[in-house]
């Protein structure tokens, strides 16, 4: 039972990471109807921005500090994120979904390439940026980061709810990717919306990056590979373009890692996400709290 | 119309034969060769296996695939399989390089393009209900299960993988292979029956209509796709003497994807010049290793946004199907 509890608490941490990637990759898609597969390495940039801006921020290693750090690193992401969407996507518009899809492909492999040219390819240990320690409750032990990460990760999920569903900003998003088309009818410009999306997202996904670096000390240009892909897994197994969906895909994900990674079959824990997504595609595509889409001929 | 046809059925086959002769030929004055170009060779035929029957799938068939790496992976430990563990025992005293060496090897590249054949068998099945985005992240999935289960499988080496697999690739067994892909492939798609496989990627619905069977055609293309992909694995574990599952990751899949797109999707000769393109692409820039991947990772975004039909697309005038 103990173990069960510390382990609950392990995958929470884990799955909270995984869930604020998977926002990003569900809200994009929510817009734009494509995989960005260099989300992944936007949250990888997260961490080294975190690791850069770590010995600079005043008060390193107390609450505020790391809140700074972890705040430079959403900002420089969301930056990043509206640099691709502006150079490499927004040309494509209207193009086939291939084509997108091989751009991200391309963005991507640039950013691991260029992550390793400039940062270099091996991995970094990141600095312990907010305050370190471990609560013992009972047998239970957890360490101050794992809690840091679950608290942060939901504190971002209810902002970003938010966000989508009291702003103006948030009802031209869900607008925009009910109907791109009537929303560009109703006065929306498309192209603002689009780019708040990337922003938005590439922010989550650069809290993201710190929080995974936090908890796993360290850092390297391909350590976003991994973690996105199973962040996709996550957004489509939560229901792809739902942001609770993509928040409780990515929780459940977690949880199941963590367990397996725990039994005689850890070996196969990076096999288990993606027969989950395979399992999900064929019998319930939408995903949990998704809604199928009556196909029109 | 049908006398035009009747009188070109016999090209391909003539190109074949060519080809095959040529393969005979440069084989025999192989040891005259640069080894470094044999080898440059070798990967360039490899390649365009790869992205011939890639493009079955993707380009003809529109079924995007992102687990191409996973057939290889099947057929690469099949035929090394073959040659390692049945070899010693059927011919324990061959000649290097005899009859009896080249017909087990033959039987390898078989063996491994049936298993990933069968391979595509399995994952062209979810392909039935699938489309488009999902139908290529269940590709995806699956080549990252074929690599972990290949990773934790022991009596294939597990992790590290199978080494001191017997070097039988020769220009020959590459250039005859890649030679009877682009005649099958060629064949195949140019046949009444290969015009199912363009209705079914022009519109499912309007295919189904018709009375064809899209289901099918898209298990075919799968099948087909994936045995010559399990040979070409074949080759390259016979050319690399080595192979780990982590050889045949993600990535790899990618590299094939961008050589079909390159070249333009269902466009045989165009995706045959991209496959030799990127291969030749990483030794030239061999001078710049450094900035090799960087280089690479921009071409790629540029080609999509100035010739996003494929870099060897000159029909113009005349739009492509892009669905």
């Amino acid at each position: 039972m103990t173990e069960l509890l510390q382990q609950l608490v392990n995958g929470l941490s884990l799955g909270a990471v995984y869930a604020l990637i998977a926002l990003g990759y569900t809200m994009i898609y929510g817009v734009l109807r494509f995989i960005n597969f260099a989300h992944a390495d936007v949250f990888m940039v997260g961490g080294f921005i975190g690791l850069y801006l770590a010995p600079h921020v005043p008060g390193g290693g107390t609450v505020l500090g790391g809140m700074l750090v972890l705040f430079g690193a959403m900002i420089g992401c969301a930056l990043l994120g509206m640099g691709i969407e502006r150079l490499a996507y927004r040309p494509l518009r209207g193009a086939p979904t291939l084509n997108v899809l091989i751009t991200a492909i391309g963005v991507s492999l640039f950013l691991q390439a260029g992550g390793q040219l400039v940062f270099g390819a091996a991995p970094r240990s990141f600095p312990a940026v907010f305050p370190t320690g471990a609560i013992t409750l009972g047998p239970l032990e957890f360490s101050t980061n794992q809690l840091l990460v679950i608290g942060v990760a939901g504190a971002l999920v209810v902002a970003l709810q938010l966000l989508v569903y009291r702003t103006r900003m948030g009802s031209a998003l869900r607008a925009v990717s009910q109907n791109p088309k009537a929303a560009r009818l109703m006065g929306i410009n498309n192209d603002v919306v689009i780019r708040w999306t990337f922003a938005l997202g590439s922010a989550l996904a650069g809290a993201g990056g710190v929080l995974y670096a936090v908890n796993y000390p360290s850092v390297d240009p391909l350590m976003g590979v991994m973690p996105g892909l199973k962040a996709f897994v996550a957004a489509i197994v939560g229901g792809i373009g739902s942001i609770p969906g993509a928040a409780l895909g990515g929780l459940l994900l977690g949880l199941i890692e963590t367990v397996v990674a725990g039994s005689p079959y850890s070996t196969y824990k990076d096999a288990i996400a993606f027969a989950l997504l395979i399992v999900f595609l064929l019998f319930r595509p939408a995903g949990i709290l998704g809604r199928a889409r009556v196909e029109k001929v | 119309m049908i006398k035009k046809n009747e009188t070109a059925v016999p090209k391909p086959l003539l190109g074949l034969l060519l080809a095959l002769g040529a393969a005979a030929g440069l084989s025999a004055f192989s040891d005259r060769i640069d080894p470094y170009h044999l080898d440059v060779l070798i990967g360039v035929g490899i390649n365009i296996i790869l992205a011939v029957s890639l493009n079955l799938i993707g380009g003809h068939t529109g079924q995007f695939s992102l687990g191409h790496a996973g057939f290889m992976a099947v057929g690469a430990y099949a035929a090394a399989a073959v040659t390692l563990f049945l070899g010693p025992r059927l011919i324990p005293d061959a000649a290097p390089g005899g009859f009896q060496e080249n017909a087990l090897f033959l039987g390898a590249l078989l063996s491994a393009g049936l298993a990933a054949a069968l391979a595509g068998l399995l994952v062209g099945i979810p392909s039935l209900r699938l489309r488009g985005d999902y139908l290529a992240l269940v590709t995806l999935g699956f080549g990252e299960i074929i690599r972990v289960l290949l990773q934790n499988f022991e009596p294939l080496g597990g992790a590290l993988g199978l080494n001191g697999i017997p070097p039988y690739t020769t220009v020959f067994w590459v250039v005859a292979s890649a030679a009877l892909a682009i005649y099958v492939v060629g064949c195949l798609v140019r046949s009444t029956y290969g015009l199912g496989f363009k209705a079914v990627r022009d519109d499912e619905i309007a295919a189904s209509a018709v009375g064809l069977d899209p289901a099918r055609y898209k298990v075919v293309a799968f099948v087909i796709g994936a045995f010559f992909a399990g040979i070409a694995g074949g080759l390259f574990g016979h050319f690399k003497m080595t192979i780990t599952p982590s050889g045949f990751d993600f990535t790899r899949s990618i590299e094939i994807v961008v050589m079909v797109i390159l070249g333009g999707l269902g466009n045989t000769f165009g995706v045959i010049l991209a496959a030799i393109l990127l291969t030749l692409l990483p030794e030239v820039l061999r001078p710049v290793a450094e900035y090799r991947l960087v280089l690479y990772a921009v071409l790629l975004v540029a080609l999509m946004l100035l010739r996003p039909r494929g870099l060897f697309n000159f029909r113009l005038g005349r739009r492509v199907s892009s669905s």
